[in-house]
């Protein structure tokens, strides 16, 4: 029976025993003279978890126990020749694996192949359909056997303490039927738990991106030193070959990657914080419900286009379209540069700046309005000189969770930015970010023992801590700046 | 500004004329029409970019809904198909179509199959995927064998492109794709109805190739299908479980409040770090198999489930605490109370976030990049665990590729890409509107 299987029959079984327990409920409460504690519904629900739940755990545990106990048991029953000729035994056990999945199809006579020399494994397993490499061995192939025949035991009994395991807590469930039963008790822990389960998810994930960074970090910069990554200047990572394994032959300054996003953020401020933060003045202190219906969705729009599409808009229209309005005027704009990938990002985040500036406009009392009206300022006085002020520590925190997206984006900069790792103050010229060569170093073959594969590791730690502290940062500001009015 | 404002002060005192006051408050006028106008262009300006973008994609893309198709004449010829009349599956699989589809336009042109050179040229007017056309033709019904029929087959992305306009005709012959008697072909064979523009059925079905015009985004939808599937299945759930439990369960302390600034910083991490997280956990980690959607679907949860934690949260804060003081008072207990009542009042809200953190999913294509999903997939994955790829990747990898038939079909697929976000934001509006409840 295969793992599926059994969930799937598990899960029917919980079903099943939903609706046979809320029916031996229900027809004890006639039967019986005393009310009962619980709905029917709610025993039903607890012969469920009786089913279920011991069952489900048995089988997780055994998943993760099993193959290493299996795995145990074989590494230890191989010739202590084998071991001992200094061949790793991680590449044993993997060829291993690889024969006894093929180890089943093997007849008599096969092995007297083997055995009399007539034939390799090798050959006898690939007549099986079953591709093992050279370094195949006889002796592996009896360690193979004792692997699948501890497996296919292993598996035998996970199925027959399963079915146990579910048959007992069903019938011990059942048995819970009573009418002093506080079976909604029980049913509601269960499920308070599963809330809580629920929860920690999110804690599960920040944790596992911190956790897998770090590692392949760590791994990262025993080969390259951190000196050389965080302070060089040279982006020269090389092409990763096999066999050429070490640091020597790359080299991995992140600084040119750093300066290229900082340049291409800072053209993007520079496109959306006048036109995002104008727009949301206008639109809290001047445009009519009117305008504002129709002005502010038409704005989110821009922040729900997918910025693939804004990269490609960048990549076949705006970056052509500025490579030849520069060469009119005389100015050497390639069509992939900082303007072209800083300009379209500084489109996708004006609603960014717009909404929340906007939110914390609104939200400055109007009694410093009318303070200033009565002192016979205009409008755009007013604004200028009261509303900004006051308004200011808010609008830098928006700026800054604007310019956390414009580092973190990556499909505008694959597209548009270029792929040469400049430093440059000529902003027609491409320059390239860490997103980029996150993207261009993890994509083709991977191989995890070389740098050029574990530095995207690197890459993506100095990202998320960057992003990490510009939006604390951020968030510091905004929440600080709001408890003055509240 | 401010020295205005001072001189305003001295004004008031009344030592300045009446005219230059006057003057004064008129500058001041000035600056408050100029400073309104800022408002109104900034606006301006973004609405602009807004219609710019889209403008730029539909005139990129509305090409790519349409084909140039050849209704030529095709003889299946069994000497050619199967000579054995085995009907042979190998045999038919690997029969010489190309040869038809050539013999068939060559009859068309009146061209003599001897001559090669001119052979090669009208060639050059069939697309690769034609002998694919009358193969599926043949799979499909080995009678035809033998048989004369009529049958639509694939132009050339040349052919294509002259035909929509995309290649200039008055550029000299010697830089231009197509030569004149190329060119003189096509217009004879438009004349004589044999050419035409049809809608492009392809472009909805097929999977990647090496040509724009057999490529389509098919395979990729089925992807992105399958994401979309895990991403309800698990995101909603999960997201909707632990948005109860942090409303309506959890106590005030250091555990919750650490939940809770997890979530915030997670809707803030850059989505390409997540496509880390997959590749270091789900395939390094956990062996789960590489381009899967199965991983991309995963990795897509994580991100969305912030979203719908946030969405859930809010639409649970919504419901008034008079709804649960009502239900307790009557003696349901706290978990009856909130799956009784305070869901079901919540879950127009819930489904509406639900679809905000789909659209989101759906446009995403960073994380996938990092998990093996720019993949070149042919065929249909048939369950989750298949090689696969999605839609935006599609569009990636089309905007990156060399022939410019494809910057119809990117735009092409945008356009298809957009439509279904769209039409996700507007099913979340309308419901948003047609369910809200003020209390």
């Amino acid at each position: 029976m295969t793992t599926q299987m059994i969930f799937l029959i598990l899960l029917l079984a919980g079903v099943a025993a939903f609706f046979y327990g809320r029916m031996r409920a229900r027809a004890m409460t006639v039967a019986s003279a005393e009310k009962f504690h619980s709905r029917p519904g709610h025993h039903g629900f607890y012969v469920t978890i009786w089913t279920m739940l011991p069952a489900f755990f048995l089988i997780v545990l055994w998943l993760v126990v099993a193959p290493l106990v299996v795995r145990w048991a074989v590494t230890n029953s191989l010739p202590e020749a084998a071991t001992a000729s200094g061949e790793s035994v991680s590449l044993i056990m993997t060829t291993v694996e690889q024969l006894s999945r093929g180890v089943t199809q093997l007849e008599e006579e096969d092995f007297d192949r083997i055995s009399s020399g007539a034939m390799t494994v090798q050959e006898v397993m690939r007549s099986k359909g079953v591709l093992v490499g050279s370094d195949a061995k006889p002796y592996m192939l009896q360690a193979a056997i004792l692997d699948e025949r501890l497996s296919a035991n292993s598996h035998l009994f996970l199925t027959l303490f399963a079915g146990i395991t579910m048959i007992g807590g069903f019938l011990y469930g059942r048995r819970g039927i009573a009418p002093r039963a506080r079976a909604r008790n029980a049913v509601e822990q269960v499920m308070t738990l599963g809330l809580i389960a629920a929860s920690t998810v999110a804690i599960l994930t920040t944790a596992g991106i911190v956790l897998s960074v770090l590692f392949e970090s760590i791994e990262f910069f025993r080969m390259v030193p951190p000196a050389d990554f965080f302070f060089g200047t040279v982006w020269d990572p090389r092409f990763s070959a096999p066999g050429r394994v070490g640091g020597s032959d790359g080299q991995f300054g992140i600084l040119p990657l750093l300066w290229g996003t900082a340049y291409i953020s800072l053209v993007a401020l520079m496109v959306a914080v006048p036109i995002g933060l104008m727009s949301a003045i206008y639109m809290s202190e001047y445009a009519g419900n009117k305008v504002r219906s129709i002005a502010k969705p038409l704005l989110e729009i821009l922040a729900g286009i997918p910025t693939i599409v804004y990269g490609f808009f960048a990549l076949v229209t705006f970056g052509p379209f500025l490579r030849d309005a520069g060469g009119l005027v005389g100015f050497d704009i390639q069509a992939s540069s900082v303007l072209t990938a800083g300009f379209v990002m500084g489109i996708m985040i004006i609603p960014f700046v717009s909404s929340l500036s906007d939110d914390i406009i609104s939200a400055v009392p109007q009694s410093l309005r009318e303070g200033s009206y009565g002192l016979g300022a205009t409008q755009s006085e007013t604004i200028k000189q009261v509303i900004m002020p006051a308004a200011l520590p808010g609008v830098v925190g928006a700026v800054l969770l604007a310019a956390s997206r414009a580092i973190g984006e990556t499909m505008i900069v694959v597209l548009a930015a270029g792929i040469a790792a400049n430093i440059t103050l000529n902003p027609g010229e491409s320059v390239t970010t860490v997103t980029v060569k996150i993207v261009s170093q993890l994509t083709g073959d991977l191989e995890f023992n070389s740098p050029q594969t574990l530095v995207a590791f690197a890459l993506g730690l100095t990202l998320f801590v960057v992003t990490l502290g510009l939006n604390v940062f951020a968030l510091y500001i905004v929440r600080k700046y709001r408890e003055q009015y509240e | 500004m401010t020295d205005q404002v001072q001189r305003m002060d001295v004004t008031a005192g009344g030592r300045v004329a009446k005219s230059e006051k006057s003057k004064l408050v008129k500058r001041r006028y000035a600056a408050e029409r100029r400073f309104r106008f800022y408002g109104m262009a900034a606006i301006g300006t973004a609405v602009f970019f807004v219609f710019l973008l889209f403008g730029s994609i539909v005139n990129n893309g509305w090409s790519a809904f349409f084909q140039t198709k050849l209704d030529l004449t095709v003889h299946f010829d069994e000497s050619v198909i199967d000579k054995s009349g085995q009907r042979d599956r190998m045999t038919l699989l690997t029969a010489n179509y190309r040869k038809l589809a050539r013999e068939a336009l060559l009859a068309e042109l009146g061209v003599d199959p001897a001559d090669r050179p001119m052979r090669r040229k009208a060639e050059a007017l069939l697309s690769r995927g034609a002998a694919i056309q009358l193969r599926d033709v043949v799979m499909d019904d080995p009678s035809v064998i033998g048989t004369t029929q009529k049958v639509e087959l694939l132009a050339s992305g040349n052919a294509d492109a002259l035909m929509k306009g995309a290649i200039d005709r008055d550029v000299p012959e010697s830089r231009r794709q197509l030569d004149n008697r190329q060119v003189a072909w096509l217009d004879e064979l438009r004349a004589k109805d044999i050419l035409s523009l049809a809608f492009n059925t392809g472009l909805f079905t097929y999977g990647a190739s090496s040509q724009p015009e057999t490529a389509g985004i098919g395979v990729a939808a089925i992807g992105s299908f399958f994401m979309m599937l895990i991403v309800v299945l698990l995101a909603v759930p999960l997201g909707v479980a632990a948005a109860l439990y942090l409303e309506e369960f959890a106590p005030q302390n250091r555990w919750t409040d650490l939940i809770e600034v997890n979530i915030n910083n997670l809707a803030a991490v850059p989505s390409i770090v997540f496509g880390l997280l997959g590749l270091a956990v789900f395939i390094n980690f956990a062996g789960l198999p590489r381009s899967s959607a199965l991983v991309g679907g995963l990795v897509l949860t994580l991100m969305t489930l912030p979203t719908v934690i946030i969405a859930t949260r809010a639409a649970i804060r919504a419901v008034p605490p008079s709804i649960r003081e009502a239900a307790l008072g009557v003696g349901a207990s706290k978990m009856q109370t909130v799956t009784h009542h305070v869901l079901p009042l919540a879950l127009p809200g819930i489904l509406t976030g639900t679809i905000i953190g789909l659209v989101q999913a759906l446009g995403e294509t960073a994380p996938l990049l990092m998990i093996g999903l720019v993949a070149f997939v042919v065929d249909y994955p048939a369950t989750p665990m298949d090689p696969a790829t999605a839609l935006p990747v599609q569009i990636y990898m089309w905007a990156t590729a060399a022939e410019r038939g494809f910057v119809e079909r990117t735009a092409g697929a945008t356009i298809i890409l957009l439509g279904f976000l769209i039409l996700m934001n507007s099913t979340a509006v309308i419901m948003r509107r047609r369910f809200e409840r003020k209390w």
